[in-house]
């Protein structure tokens, strides 16, 4: 089954146009990762699909488990089962972790509890979200809060940026969880994960990889062979490169 | 005694006319109505007058329950003074000047009677309030609770309070003021004397629930003394006419600590002008002046003063403010005086929107932008008060949330 579908997606961010006709399918249980450049359109496209106003469609169109998504606010699109790990998440005084986790509409009954403690979280639930976090704690929060919200489309903007080598491990395990990897044909979730490193293959596996060049998808195919090729020749080879 | 007291109405009858320093000048020739007297119970849940629920909103706990003591004024008249602790003394004000020759050191010590017109009213007319004492080193777990209540439409309610903390002991006191629904015009003048002793702390926590005709023109002092902490609760979260008031706190002795804390949220037609001064005069005082301010379409004054008139003393001032509509005001006014090389006094103010980028992260999880926008407001607000006993600590918690919920 088809969750994520976009077409001929073009995007505007202040009146400059990002993307030039993106298009992208993602089937349930599957995972993509986007490698791609500083600045080449990875995370405008995950902020489109998310549906913040400041990444405005021009053209082309965006559904998720067959309905179109354009005109839905961010908030009717979490709704829906679409769930996001921000890179640099703004930090909000005065709302605690474990308040915030309880005030996100769960669509599935989870121990924050136990799950906070996993996460090496349970220090933290009484701090201001994000308030002098850490890059890995930034990302074991993030990851809290998703789990909690449990959404079937899981977009995650470079998980294991700022991350250490100890948490890594750790990242990758709840990634995978949120990913629902332990299961096979039952599994209804998929994740689409930008990389710059591809740091995150190494704990995570994934089934499709893209590259972004300057507002496009160039390239598709194995992640880790693409992930090779781009640690040998760099991403000019990308650009360059017209299979 | 007879001397002193004649001075004070001779300084009051001058002060008579006397405009405050700041905010609107009010004509208190509009407010003549005598209010009825009412009969004194000897159990709050007699108090017919007063709703429950409305009651607790306040901070007043009609069935006493955790508190140590009560206190409750409708109009001029006290209806109920009761202390359920060892070592506390809860009666108004007309009788213990009665009954106790030494508070008349205390009377109109720490708030000046010709301070303004407010002031003087209070002098010049009958009135009463209430009389809070801590023995020395009591130490009184449960807060008290006391009530300033009107009812009576187009009168001035004044009334003089005198809380007197002696050296070594604690005391908690939660002050509810609030008005009759739907109240013709009034006007609450209210004097407070704050006396806490060496070593001594008192936290005071007030909760304003007026109605949108009210004016309210507190007039409070405050003098702590060696080692003393005071620490002062504000929340006004209802809508009022015109509240102005600007309570100074004095650090007399080494180490004495002040801290300010007000929450408050103006609804369109109210106009709110609350300061807090606090005068570091001793070596090693300290003193944290923190408002928060929210704006639905009122306007708020957030005033702010520290004076460090001695080395070795340390001061914080905090003004923010947020500007949920337009049509809304506020105003920060943070002002530090430093009269010596060796103090160390800062301030921050900042006043806006909310931060679009934390709505939309908080509707990314699921939360309607309504959702989010009450939630980030409620943040806001919440300031962490530091130096309370846990039990207080969760009950202003639920007063502010019980607050919040309404005026958000």
């Amino acid at each position: 089954m088809r969750l994520l579908e976009i077409e001929g997606l073009k995007v505007e961010v202040e009146g400059r146009e990002i993307l030039h006709g993106i298009d992208l399918k993602v089937d349930c249980g599957q995972t993509h990762v986007l490698f791609g450049m500083n600045g080449s359109g990875k995370t405008t496209l995950l902020m489109t699909i998310m549906g913040f106003p400041r990444y405005r469609v021009t053209a082309g169109h965006i559904s998720f488990r067959g309905q179109d998504l354009s005109g839905l606010s961010v908030d009717q699109r979490a709704r829906l089962g679409i769930g996001m790990m921000f890179q640099r998440p703004p930090t909000v005084r005065g709302i605690h972790l474990e308040q915030m986790v309880r005030l996100i509409p769960s669509r599935q009954d989870r121990d924050v509890e136990e799950t906070a403690e996993k996460l090496n979280l349970s220090g933290f639930m009484q701090r201001d979200i994000n308030h002098g976090f850490s890059g890995g704690e930034i990302k074991r929060s993030e990851l809290l809060q998703l789990l909690v919200q449990d959404p079937n489309l899981v977009l995650l903007d470079e998980p294991e940026s700022g991350v250490d080598m100890e948490n890594m491990q750790l990242i990758g395990d709840f990634i995978r969880m949120l990913l629902q990897k332990d299961r096979r044909r039952t599994r209804d979730h998929c994740g689409l994960i930008i990389t710059h490193t591809g740091h995150i293959l190494d704990f995570v596996e994934a089934d499709v990889g893209h590259v972004m060049c300057e507002g496009k998808l160039v390239c598709s195919g194995n992640p880790r062979e693409m992930l090779e090729d781009i640690r040998e020749k760099g991403f000019e080879e990308c650009a360059r490169c017209v299979r | 005694m007879r001397e002193m007291i004649e001075d004070l109405k001779r300084r009051a009858q001058a002060a008579a006319e006397k405009p405050a320093a700041v905010g609107i000048d009010i004509d208190l020739a509009e407010f003549g109505e005598q209010p009825p007297g009412y009969d004194y119970r000897e159990s709050l849940s007699q108090i017919r007058e007063l709703d429950p629920e409305e009651m607790a909103r306040t901070g007043v706990r009609l069935d006493a329950q955790e508190r140590a003591g009560s206190f409750v004024q409708i109009d001029d008249t006290v209806v109920h003074a009761s202390a359920l602790e060892e070592g506390i003394e809860v009666m108004g004000t007309r009788e213990a000047l009665e009954t106790y020759e030494w508070l008349w050191e205390y009377y109109w010590k720490a708030v000046q009677v010709d301070m303004d017109k407010y002031t003087a009213q209070v002098e010049l007319h009958p009135y009463d309030g209430y009389f809070i004492h801590a023995l020395p080193g009591a130490r009184i777990i449960y807060p008290l609770q006391a009530c300033m209540y009107l009812r009576s439409p187009r009168y001035i309610q004044r009334l003089h309070n005198i809380i007197v903390v002696e050296e070594g002991a604690e005391l908690h006191i939660i002050t509810g003021c609030a008005s009759e629904h739907e109240i013709e015009s009034a006007l609450h003048a209210g004097i407070s004397e704050f006396y806490v002793k060496k070593n001594a702390k008192l936290t005071f926590t007030m909760v304003h629930n007026w109605h949108p005709n009210m004016f309210v023109r507190p007039r409070s002092g405050i003098f702590v003394e060696e080692g003393g902490v005071f620490i002062n609760n504000y929340i006004c979260m209802e809508p009022v006419r015109y509240l102005q008031t600007y309570p100074t706190a004095w650090l007399r002795g080494e180490g004495a600590v002040a801290r300010f804390n007000s929450m408050m949220v103006a609804a369109p037609g109210s106009v709110m002008d609350v300061g807090s001064r606090v005068i570091l005069e001793a070596p090693g005082t300290r003193a944290e002046v923190i408002s928060r301010a929210v704006t639905r379409g009122g306007e708020i004054i957030a005033r702010g003063q520290i004076v460090g008139e001695v080395p070795g003393i340390k001061a914080h001032l905090e003004c923010h403010g947020l500007i949920l509509d337009r049509g809304g005001r506020i105003y920060a006014i943070p002002e530090l005086d430093g009269k010596d090389p060796d103090v160390d006094m800062s301030h921050e103010a900042a006043v806006g929107k909310i931060a679009q980028e934390e709505v939309e992260y908080l509707m990314a999880r699921g939360l309607s932008e309504e959702e989010a926008t009450a939630a980030i407001v409620r943040g806001f607000l919440n300031v962490k008060i530091e130096g309370l006993p846990p039990q207080l600590e969760r009950e202003i918690q639920r007063l502010m949330e019980e607050s919040e919920s309404k005026a958000l």
